[in-house]
């Protein structure tokens, strides 16, 4: 595949043969380079949302300072050159999640309005009453509620796949979850407050062989692990631009276009029409349908720069140093004896979340907060799992390629002292 | 940096956390009320047995961060035998000694003084009021789920 070479060509290596320059890289994120309450910053809320390189800080000024205009509109030459930038954008996140083709990236807001784009049109048309759509027990709320509002207006039902004490699907009950009357199954590709990576593939699998779509949720996945959207073969694949080191506010989700082709159109708008006359509207062609009005232009151009950045170091570069930061870390603060680690699936990423024993989450994070540590505690959008685990909230540590065992040091160093404090 | 840590958690606060009093159900309340923090999932139940005017007796339960766990205590304590003007007043400097003011008067607060550091912390003012605007509902007879993402 082609880019894989480009992986394998352009990967920074290290001197000392780590699988990434972590000191160099470092120094792309300026908001790395700070010092919280006279500490310098350990920043290990990368599930929340990740820091910014230089590069795409730079796209965004650079673009509002030279080619700032509208796309699709002017003949007039920025707008040109916006147009190229904004749909070579599109280009570049077709082939990060190896889609087949380009018109099946539509650029939204993020990984919330992919999915109730999905469940407004798609839904909308496929799901009636009686009908079921199957979720799980560790999805983000973003890929619950907008499937309960979906449901109060068909009548259909959300059913749940549950999950073991590890962390992971139960996939026995996932299989006799897959009725006649499952319209759409919709996972989390990695969960957000647990670290697993669930089996997409088997999962789509399963589903197809009863000609059910699946939509997947990869706010979570595609920072951390390389995601092949043909090989993975679902029908829906969303992701947020700020979790994958680019700007906030822009996002992909990416639909076969057997399905955006039926679909009916998410907002109208400039844009999304071909024709409009009083009497009929014919609609633009996929993706251009689905996007109404200006879109966020500069978002969409920094969201490549910040793609081109990970392509650069490549995601399998990526994945072994930040599992090997994860390994390290679950390491030591299994040896404090308070601490629970939540979530333990044999397949993880960086996602570190815990409790400690009668120390409240809210309380730990505090503690580190004024340490220069940032973590996050709550339930992380995600009560059901907390429900789960029968707990009020946990902290988490989520951990990206810029973050280095000595930032974990200072973690664990932390977490001790709170136990000291509380204990 | 760590004295602003010392001030918000004074060893008062850790007993009340460890030993909370006035904790579980209260078998006479006639007035109850939930208070719930969406942030952090603290969950809080506030039981009272009125008399006309006077709060007889006041208990409370749930989960919560030390600072709304002492924080409940310690309202327990200080609303027992008090009136609902009383207990509304003291709710208002309360408030305004964790999110205002600098000079407070140790009289009329009393061991809530130790909650003085929590206005360095912005973000636990929420937790801090959780169970006194849950006390408030019960009293009103709200009987709504008090959220701190609507009250403050
Ligand atoms: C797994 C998962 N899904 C969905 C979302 C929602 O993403 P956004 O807030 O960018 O729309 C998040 C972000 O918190 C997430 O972690």
């Amino acid at each position: 595949m082609e880019k894989s070479t480009v992986i394998e060509s352009d990967r920074r290596e290290s001197k000392t043969g780590n699988m990434l320059d972590v000191e160099s890289i470092r120094k792309d994120f300026p908001a790395l380079n700070q010092d919280v309450y006279g500490k310098p910053l350990v920043y290990l809320d990368n599930a929340a949302t990740a820091q910014k390189p230089q590069v795409v800080i730079n796209a965004i000024t650079e673009f509002y300072s030279t080619i700032n205009s509208n796309v699709h509109r002017g003949i007039h030459y920025l707008s040109q050159q916006a147009t190229e930038a904004y749909e070579s954008a599109r280009v570049t996140s077709q082939k990060f999640i190896n889609a087949s083709e380009s018109s099946e990236i539509i650029f939204v807001k993020g990984t919330t309005e992919a999915i109730n784009l999905v469940a407004s049109t798609f839904g909308i048309e496929n799901i009636g009453k009686g009908d079921e759509i199957l979720v799980s027990n560790m999805e983000h709320h973003s890929n619950i509620v907008p499937w309960q509002l979906l449901c109060e207006k068909t009548g259909a039902k959300l059913k749940v796949i549950p999950i073991n004490d590890s962390g992971e699907l139960e996939m026995d009950e996932l299989k006799s979850l897959l009725t006649d009357k499952t319209k759409l199954v919709s996972i989390i590709h990695v969960s957000n407050s647990l670290g697993t990576i669930n089996p997409m593939k088997e999962i789509v699998t399963l589903a197809h062989e009863k000609n059910i779509p699946v939509l997947v949720d990869g706010a979570q996945a595609v920072q951390h692990i390389t995601v092949d959207v043909q090989d993975m073969d679902c029908d829906f694949y969303t992701f947020s631009g700020h979790k994958v080191y680019g700007p906030t506010g822009v996002g992909v989700l990416y639909a076969k276009k057997m399905h955006l082709e039926k679909m009916p159109p998410y907002q109208g708008g400039g844009e999304m029409i071909s024709t409009v006359s009083f009497e009929k509207t014919e609609y633009n062609t996929i993706p251009h349908k689905f996007e109404a009005g200006t879109p966020n232009i500069a978002g969409v151009i920094g969201l490549a720069k910040a793609l081109n950045y990970v392509n650069k170091l490549g995601l399998s570069a990526i994945s072994a140093y930040e599992s090997q930061l994860l390994t390290y870390a679950s390491a030591e603060v299994e040896k404090i004896p308070e601490l629970r680690i939540i979530g333990r699936a044999d397949r993880k990423a960086s996602v570190l979340s815990f409790v400690l024993e009668n120390i409240h989450p809210h309380d730990v994070g505090t503690v580190l907060d004024r340490e220069g540590i940032a973590v996050r505690s709550g339930h992380h959008c995600t009560q059901p799992v907390m429900d789960r685990y029968q707990i009020p909230a946990t902290s988490r540590a989520s951990f990206a390629f810029y973050n280095t065992e000595e930032e974990i040091d200072r973690l664990v160093k932390s977490i001790k002292r709170v136990v000291k404090l509380f204990g | 940096m760590m004295n602003q840590l010392d001030d918000l958690y004074q060893e008062v606060i850790f007993d009340h956390n460890k030993s909370p009093r006035n904790f579980g159900p209260l078998e006479n309340a006639d007035h109850e009320a939930k208070g719930f923090n969406p942030l952090c999932g603290d969950k809080i139940n506030v039981y009272i047995e009125m008399d006309g005017e006077i709060i007889k007796d006041i208990h409370f339960d749930g989960s919560g961060c030390a600072i709304s766990k002492a924080s409940a205590s310690i309202m327990t304590t200080l609303l027992l035998g008090k009136n609902k003007t009383e207990a509304r007043e003291l709710f208002e400097k309360f408030r305004t000694l964790i999110t205002v003011e600098h000079d407070y008067d140790e009289a009329t607060l009393g061991k809530l003084v130790v909650f003085a550091g929590v206005r360095e912390f912005p973000t636990r003012v929420k937790c801090a009021t959780l169970a006194w605007h849950t006390m408030q509902s019960a009293i009103n007879n709200d009987g709504e789920t008090v959220t701190t993402e609507k009250n403050e």
